[in-house]
């Protein structure tokens, strides 16, 4: 029933449409309202979002629910509304209309200044990253891609803490610097081809020295947005100052915004610059895996220590993408790890978008009762908040990347795939289930075990109803795609398949 | 002496003169209906001043009737070579009165606040587009320096209005100084070319530069023609009145400087550099490239600085006139369009922030400080949403028009193999970012001074949201107005 229906653009603008709605309801009077209209969007939307996985043709490797419209032309660069999704971009919309959902029911009561403006940034913000992943004219990419920024800015600024001001207007500048060279590439490039067509991009020859340019204008735009290393400054402070669900966000969706660049603009548009620098992404990757694992261990304020972790984890999708000419053998062709290691980078991206959204609920419920994010004002929180701290538990060791959840599916692929590349790559990326464990369980420890710290931590009450509803489904969503990832997998295998078949292929003109 | 023959009033009155008037139909009402309006007010009292308003804005909406009716994509020359109608003109015109019409609206409640709704502010704007439809049409040097200083004199006198503020009449002067400085220089450019060409009349010019493009007076002549151009424009090193006179001026002047006198400074630029001095493009175009790295530099870096939005507004101008700048400097067509789209939709964009100033303020009170607006999301959050579409969108975000702007400008660039100036242009953006970001951190993320409700006059407001949802509107679909700008070019 759903061939005819335009699904991606119910996607995009149902939540844009409704957010503007929200924003209608007015001031905080009328709150409730508010709150009803911004969860009543947030789960039509999602069940709009269903038909894509159920609908999805696994045994395509292209791209489908494709949407294709003139939208304008400025000189003589033709624009176009160009929609459609893969098997690497439809699990993402999928993961975000779900983490919106659920940052709708975890701002319910907390948010109680201009709740309307918080519901219908979410919603929009919603919209442009189904955008993002969706858009297959990269003018059209830009739009959402920049135009994410404005609500974002605002969440952190608006709802933020004390040094949200500083945080966000970082955010902000960091990632715009990144963008805009991302910008003039495309211009480049567009030039070429007289359109903005992605798919069209992916074919364009160019030499080595333009791919080195374009490469680099990617890597600032990506690597900025992932974060790595050494450009991830920014993400501390914005997790730091941004309320629970800007958190949420942020770990849970907007980083994979950078890995997905790197899926669909870098390799493919650029495979031989990407071969030809890929030493430096695996370096900055496993910097990033086990330096910044190490930063995350000495943290004092969780919302930090989670934040350093996305980050290390994040090393890990970006390393899984870039051993792709370390693994291939020209001799055998045999490209197995290479999808491998793919396969991991993007089951990471979607396991860490659980795994981090739910660690930011987890903090964001303690901050709601005592308004600290210092891992020295808890200690002994499992005394007086005993389910919480189950699923509290239960988060940590996913983030850990325990086997049975789904942190360790993608992690394991990585490091299987970086073996077969280079067995000191897979030895300093596995280091990282060992510093992980131990920076995750040490803050679970003094958080949650030991004696009642204070009075503060005595008076606690276990969460309510809301708040179970919402770590459970996460915490369902966790262990369900760590015993039995196939689903995931099944629905990007073919497209990895194609986009590797692309990336080897040498694009200089003879 | 025969030039001057050619422009007597005896021999200008020949059959051929007059079934050409029709041409110049636009010029002609206007000024009838500025004389109108003059007269009209001398009869009008305080309580009766509406008139003149009124009859100001039908008449600028009358020529947008008329030009739309007469509108032509045919280029035609008229008397003797001075006048030309043409797209491009018609369609920069029409955005004229339209500005223009703005313009008024948004500073009625202004003006009365501070008992300056007087009938001066309306004839002397009605002349100043005068000026500017003259400058548009022009197509001999004298033509341009005719409209320019129609343009500019009344331009002095609307600053100096206010009569009794001292730093109105200072801004006056400086800007009266330097104008006539830059009047001297552009008109000493001017008798070099004609000098070395024997001509005013811009395509005679163009013929002549084009057999002998390496003569130096020609070069000096356009270094000086250039150096008018540029200050009015207000481009690096030529900038120096602009943060004065806009933060001087009372803001319902300054508006008025800052949005349809653009537009005819861009008209002047075309006929000037195109039109007439095409061969030289090699040399104009190394200069125009120094002076707009300068202003995308200084405009952005020094904004950051002011303290007061109006003189932040005109280094963000200074800036955004950089980019209009790389656009021509592209000498292609592409470029041109771009940079004409980009001056359409800089004076929206100023006509907005302006407007948001003037809708803030009130008697007694200016409202130009940055700290004015803020909190302004907790005292009227639809006006501080339009607000954050207009900073958006000269910071040259999507999905607002601005970003078009700047990527159409980008694109000309690129297309032209300068890939480094269209880094160097993109860097000082987010530089420029940074000062848009300030007034959005203002007016959302901290508390207001002062409480008390806004009371702006209800046309205002409407037609402030008009402006804001324009700018939004255009920016999900920008051909309404790159159609029309790549239709005439």
């Amino acid at each position: 029933m759903f061939e005819t229906w335009p699904l991606l653009s119910l996607v995009i603008w149902t939540p844009i449409v409704g957010g503007m709605l929200v924003l209608a309801t007015g001031g905080d009077k009328n709150a409730s309202e508010a709150r009803v209209l911004a969860l009543l969007v947030a789960i039509i939307t999602f069940a709009l979002s269903i038909p894509l996985y159920t609908e999805f043709n696994t045994a395509k490797g292209s791209m489908q629910f494709i949407e294709h419209a003139e939208w304008m032309s400025l000189g003589d660069l033709r624009l176009y509304y160009h929609l459609g999704v893969d098997g690497i971009s439809m699990p993402l919309i999928v993961l975000t209309t779900f983490i919106t959902v659920i940052v709708v029911i975890a701002g319910w009561e907390v948010i109680k200044y201009k709740a309307a403006q918080y519901m219908a940034a979410f919603l929009i913000m919603e919209g442009l990253m189904v955008g993002v992943f969706s858009a297959l004219d990269a003018a059209l990419f830009y739009v959402f891609w920049e135009a994410l920024l404005i609500p974002m800015f605002l969440v952190i600024g608006v709802w933020g803490g004390p040094n949200r001001v500083y945080a966000t207007i970082k955010f902000f500048l960091y990632t715009f610097l990144g963008s805009v060279f991302m910008l003039v590439a495309f211009i480049y490039m567009a030039n070429k081809t007289g359109n903005f067509e992605i798919l069209q991009l992916h074919s364009l020859k160019l030499t080595m020295q333009e791919q080195m340019f374009i490469f680099v204008a990617f890597l600032l735009a990506f690597a900025v947005k992932v974060p790595m290393w050494p450009v991830h400054t920014w993400l501390p402070d914005a997790h730091v100052e941004a309320p629970t669900g800007g958190s949420v966000v942020l770990a849970a969706i907007m980083l994979k915004l950078g890995a997905y660049g790197f899926l669909r603009f870098s390799l493919p548009i650029t495979p031989d610059a990407s071969q030809e620098l890929a030493w430096l992404m695996i370096t900055l990757s496993l910097i990033a895996v086990v330096y910044i694992g190490f930063v995350a261990l000495v943290q004092q304020d969780m919302k930090k220590l989670i934040a350093y972790s996305s980050i290390s984890h994040m090393g890990f999708v970006t390393l899984g993408f870039f051993i792709v000419w370390a693994i291939y053998d020209k001799t055998t062709e045999n490209t197995e790890m290479i999808i491998t290691g793919i396969n991991g980078g993007v089951v990471q991206m979607i396991s860490h978008g659980f795994i981090s959204g739910a660690m930011f609920l987890v903090v964001g419920v303690m901050y709601d009762r005592i308004h600290s994010r210092q891992i020295a004002d808890y200690g002994g929180v499992a005394n007086t908040m005993p389910t919480f701290a189950a699923f509290a538990v239960l988060f940590a060791m996913a983030n850990a990347g325990l086997p049975g959840t789904s942190g360790f599916v993608g992690e394991f692929l990585v490091i299987m795939a970086a073996f077969k590349a280079n067995p000191w790559f897979a030895f300093l990326a596995a280091t990282t289930l060992i510093v992980g464990a131990a920076y995750t369980l040490w803050m679970v420890k003094r958080v949650f075990f030991g004696e009642v710290a204070n009075d503060k931590v005595k008076a606690l009450k276990d969460i309510n109803s809301r708040e179970f509803f919402f770590l459970s489904v996460l915490a369902v969503m966790v262990l369900f795609f760590g015993l039995y990832p196939a689903p995931l997998l099944e629905v990007m295998d073919e497209s990895v398949e194609n986009l590797v078949r692309h990336i080897l292929q040498p694009k200089i003109p003879l | 002496m025969e030039f001057i023959a050619a422009y007597l009033p005896s021999a200008m009155m020949n059959d051929q003169t007059i079934s050409q008037l029709p041409l110049a139909l636009p010029e002609i009402v206007m000024l009838c209906m500025a004389s109108i309006v003059l007269i009209v007010d001398l009869f009008l009292n305080d309580k009766t001043r509406g008139g003149t308003y009124i009859l100001s804005q039908f008449t600028l909406l009358a020529l947008v009737v008329i030009t739309v009716m007469s509108f032509t994509q045919q280029k035609s020359i008229a008397f003797h070579g001075t006048f030309v109608r043409d797209g491009m003109g018609d369609l920069l015109k029409i955005f004229v009165y339209i500005v223009t019409f703005t313009v008024f609206l948004y500073s009625k409640s202004y003006l009365k606040a501070r008992d300056m709704f007087k009938g001066e502010y309306y004839v002397l704007g009605l002349f100043a587009v005068l000026g500017m439809m003259v400058m548009i049409s022009a197509q001999s040097f004298l033509t341009i320096y005719l409209g320019l200083e129609l343009l500019s004199l009344c331009m002095y006198a609307l600053v100096a209005l206010q009569r009794d503020s001292i730093i109105a009449s200072e801004s006056a002067m400086k800007y009266f100084v330097l104008g006539a400085i830059a009047s001297g220089m552009l008109l000493y450019g001017m008798s070099m070319i004609y000098g070395a060409t024997g001509s005013l009349e811009l395509a005679t010019i163009n013929a002549e530069v084009m057999k002998n493009t390496d003569n130096i007076v020609l070069i000096f002549g356009l270094v000086f023609v250039l150096v008018g151009v540029a200050f009015k424009l207000g481009a690096v090193p030529f900038h120096m009145w602009l943060p004065d006179v806009y933060q001087g001026s009372p803001t319902a002047v300054a508006i008025f400087i800052g949005s349809a006198p653009k537009i005819a400074a861009f008209a002047m630029t075309m006929r000037l550099l195109v039109d007439g001095l095409h061969g030289l493009h090699v040399q104009w175009q190394d200069m125009l490239i120094i002076m707009a790295v300068a202003s995308l530099a200084i405009g952005n870096i020094v904004a950051i600085a002011q303290t007061n939005i109006k003189r932040m507004l005109a280094y963000s101008t200074i800036s955004h006139v950089g980019f209009i700048m790389l656009g021509i400097m592209t000498a292609e067509k592409g470029g041109y369009t771009a940079s004409m789209f980009y001056t359409i939709v800089y004076t929206l964009m100023a006509l907005g922030a302006f407007g948001m100033i003037m809708y803030m303020s009130r008697m007694g009170f200016e409202s130009d400080k940055l700290d004015d607006f803020r909190g302004l999301n907790q005292r009227s959050p639809w006006f501080a949403f339009i607000m954050l579409i207009f900073m958006f969108s000269m910071a040259g975000v999507p999905p607002f028009v601005g970003f078009w702007a700047k990527l159409s400008i980008l694109k000309a660039v690129v297309a032209v193999d300068m890939t480094w100036l269209a880094v160097t242009a993109v860097v000082f953006s987010i530089i420029g970012a940074f000062y848009y970001l300030r007034i959005i951190k203002l007016m959302y993320f901290d508390t207001p001074q002062e409480t008390s409700a806004i009371e702006g006059a209800s046309d205002l407001r409407v037609m402030l949201s008009l402006n804001g949802i324009a700018i939004l509107g255009l920016g999900l679909y920008p051909e309404l107005i790159m159609g029309l700008v790549i239709s005439v070019m």
